[in-house]
């Protein structure tokens, strides 16, 4: 298969956004910047940028590996992508008010009925509730891959808890701290007041029950949370409180956080945490983690929940599949960006196809998330693709398939100089009534392992910097 | 502020003072055994009494061997006093409330905790036990130093120092408690000099014997230290210093929230005791009763605080 490198393209000479750095790079020690690279390990360890993985037992803090060679895009590449995942934006959130209204989509038979109404991800509680400032979506990370010069596609979206905002944060600070002659000599959009941002959009979509500047806090299931250090980081950044459900409690019609002054009303909600973790009465009973109540204290106005309880619904991979149908019937134009074909494996022909071309496809579970349970046909061995097929057999609806992407490269730092290694790219947007916000740049993460198209950070991933070019 | 993050600071502080302590009580058994060679078998139980940690070294270890007391009191998960557990409930802490805490002083206490972690990681030889207990002291400091330099003086800066205060107090008082026979003017001791070495491990727990000899010309006197120790306005490990310092972050709590609590009357009352009290009348009363009731104050002290800020649901 041949790729498209972002560094080189297929020409000689590094591609124009990658000119600067390049020239820049070549003037370099290869021996310093290996030196520098070891330096960005302790300054990671440093400020505990850490994450736990699920399933270890006395997990220790993992740091997710760090490349020091950037992302680089450029300006014109950048608005063309921020035109298409606007217009995504807005879909997904008119979507999500009219399966929980009037449904208008499946009555106009575009998208069949019970993939809605039978999907887990679909909250019966929601039928009829409209959120605060009609926001569902306030902060969704769309994940694109590019194939070619000019070929980006959707790979997923991620509407319920996205994360990975705080090391695109970080990883700036970090390229920052390590270079600063480099962002001398190339101009690099700033990406540091995401946090402002975020505090303004979550507190544009207060409650009615606010009066005043409303208070926002951050809900996370704790310091066990993988994504901990994320939590504590925004909090930090916005200036606000990191709760936990333990922290809350419904008083006087209004959910309330204890502080050492007594109990005090939060507005807006930023949670980290999963619909069924949100509210034991509501939903999961067995959930230590939840608010009792705070699902009767949001119908009735009383507070913010961001992103908005069953928005999940929006990036379920069987749903990806209509989101072209998606866009055009909430926009009335044509998608800017392109969906990855997906067959779904509920449809007996799709199955068949999939079944048939194991090794060529990739597959992944509808509900999965963080590169678990998926099967990437080219890498696994007859066995994995054995055993997968009996999955895939006994349960179908639980499967949707897409072809193998060739995958853009981006060259990393090895041992023995540059090597081009496999990227997708997650900006995060910002939803609120008074629009739409992207800040410039994202998170890129990268496969380390050379061939590898899995860049889960679950799975051994690493991140870059990610600069978006003032043209 | 949060009640959890009040929670969170003030026993944070608390792990880290209790961290340095600990460290300063290895140190002096350390010197006594250099200079005693076997005698220094009884001073190293009075060490294990003084960290509250001699029933469950004998329940694990049995008879008082100092290898053994050192790796207990330096890194033993089995010992919540132990360096290593203080340094890691501290930055546990820590990590709950990274929101309370400046970059400078989030990055000190996890950096101690990696270094440390590190360091001792496996038991640590004899030649490397002053090295260590160096390092432990600084890193300590260096968190304190971060936290004058760069934290707001607000209510989160209160809880902080109320939880240093009032864990050095009940340290020193403990330290106290567990000498208080050598500085009794006993019987035996009519007219003689204090032991020297004895006192001197008093004052070298609390870093306070160069101050002593500044303070005090002539030859120590078990009046003198004990008064010295418990009443002194200077030595910042005093009992009345410490508390006064807790007094006085509690007042702050009370101008800021506009609420006086049940635990401003208890250190108000603590504080009484020191700030009106004399050796004369602590010798009279009994200096065991003396200090094992400061012990219990505090221990009082420090429920109220957790119940009047709503540490806890």
């Amino acid at each position: 298969m041949q790729f498209f490198d972002e560094m080189q393209g297929n020409a000689d000479g590094a591609r124009e956004p990658y000119q600067a750095f390049s020239n820049w790079f070549e003037e370099q020690n290869g021996k310093d910047l290996r030196r520098k690279a070891r330096d960005a390990e302790h300054f990671f360890r440093k400020i505990g940028i850490t994450f736990n993985v699920y399933g270890e037992e006395e997990a220790d803090e993992r740091l997710i590996p760090f490349d020091i060679v950037p992302r680089i895009l450029s300006g014109n590449e950048w608005s063309k992508l921020t035109r298409g995942i606007e217009q995504r934006v807005r879909a997904m959130n008119a979507f999500l008010h009219d399966i929980y209204h009037r449904q208008e989509i499946l009555k106009a038979g575009r998208i069949p009925a019970h993939l809605v109404e039978r999907n887990e991800a679909f909250l019966p509680q929601m039928i009829g509730v409209t959120p605060p400032g009609g926001i569902y979506t306030h902060i969704v990370g769309v994940d694109l891959v590019r194939t070619g010069e000019d070929e980006f596609f959707v790979l997923e979206d991620n509407a319920r808890t996205p994360s990975g905002v705080s090391y695109m944060l970080e990883n700036r600070e970090t390229m920052l701290q390590m270079f600063p002659e480099l962002f001398n000599k190339v101009n690099v959009r700033p990406v540091s007041d995401y946090p402002l941002k975020l505090r303004r959009s979550l507190a544009a979509c207060a409650p009615e029950a606010c009066h005043g500047t409303p208070t926002v806090g951050v809900l996370t299931p704790g310091i066990h949370n993988s994504a901990y250090f994320e939590h504590s980081f925004l909090a930090d950044h916005m200036g606000v409180e990191l709760i936990e459900g333990t922290d809350l409690r419904v008083v006087d019609g209004r959910v309330a956080m204890r502080t050492t002054r007594g109990y005090k009303p939060v507005d807006v909600v930023y949670r980290r945490v999963d619909d069924d973790f949100l509210d034991p009465m509501n939903f999961n009973p067995d959930s230590l983690l939840g608010v009792p109540g705070i699902f009767d204290i949001y119908r009735a106005g009383g507070v913010t929940i961001a992103n908005a309880p069953g928005g999940g619904i929006v990036d379920d991979k069987a749903i990806y599949s209509y989101m072209p149908e998606i866009v055009e019937f909430y926009t009335g134009e044509k998608p800017l960006l392109n969906n990855v074909p997906t067959w779904r494996c509920s449809e007996p022909d799709s199955l068949a196809y999939v079944l048939d071309h194991l090794a060529e496809v990739v597959v992944k579970e509808v509900h999965g998330s963080g590169g678990y349970g998926m099967l990437v046909g080219p890498a696994a061995s007859k066995k994995e693709i054995a055993a997968f097929r009996a999955k895939l057999i006994a349960r179908p609806d639980n499967y949707i398939a897409q072809p193998t992407l060739a995958l853009s490269t981006v060259p990393i730092m090895t041992k023995s100089g540059l090597a081009p290694r496999h990227v997708d790219l997650r900006p995060f947007v910002l939803l609120s009534p008074n629009g739409i916000e992207i800040v410039p740049g994202g998170l890129t993460r990268v496969a380390m392992k050379q061939g590898s198209l899995v860049v889960n950070s679950s799975q051994g991933g690493g991140t870059k910097d990610t600069w978006v070019l003032e043209d | 502020m949060l009640g959890k993050t009040a929670s969170g600071l003030y026993w944070m502080f608390r792990y880290l003072e209790r961290a340095e302590n600990t460290a300063r009580l290895i140190e002096t058994g350390f010197r006594i055994a250099l200079t005693r060679g076997k005698g220094a078998d009884h001073e190293w139980s009075s060490v294990l009494q003084t960290a509250s940690a001699n029933d469950a070294y004998e329940r694990l270890y049995g008879e008082p061997e100092q290898a053994r007391i050192v790796d207990f009191l330096l890194r033993d998960p089995a010992n919540p006093s132990s360096v290593l557990s203080c340094i890691m409930a501290a930055r546990q802490n820590a990590r709950m409330v990274r929101t309370a805490l400046t970059k400078e002083v989030w990055e000190a206490v996890n950096e101690t905790y990696i270094m440390l972690r590190k360091r001792l990681a496996r038991p640590v030889p004899d030649k490397d036990i002053p090295e260590v207990l160096d390092l432990i002291r600084n890193r300590c400091a260096l968190v304190q130093g971060a936290m004058h330099g760069t934290m707001l003086r607000n209510d989160m800066f209160d809880f902080a120092r109320i939880g240093t205060f009032l864990e050095r107090a009940d340290s020193t008082a403990r330290i106290l408690d567990v000498k208080y026979f050598v500085l009794l003017p006993s019987v035996n001791f009519i007219g003689s000099s204090l032991d020297n070495v004895q006192w001197e491990t008093v004052l070298r727990s609390v870093a306070g014997d160069r101050a002593y000899s500044w303070l005090n010309e002539g030859e120590p006197s078990p009046m003198g230290i004990a008064s010295f120790l418990i009443f002194d306005r200077r030595m910042p490990r005093s009992l009345r210093f410490s508390v006064s310092k807790v007094r006085t972050n509690m007042g702050y709590l009370m101008q800021q929230y506009d609420v006086r609590h049940q635990s401003h009357d208890l250190a108000e009352g603590l504080f009484a005791q020191l700030d009106n009290g004399s050796i004369e009348l602590v010798f009279e009363y009994g200096l065991h009763d003396f200090l094992s009731g400061l012990v219990n104050d505090f221990a009082a002290l420090s429920k109220q605080i957790e119940t009047d800020f709503r540490f806890e649901a």
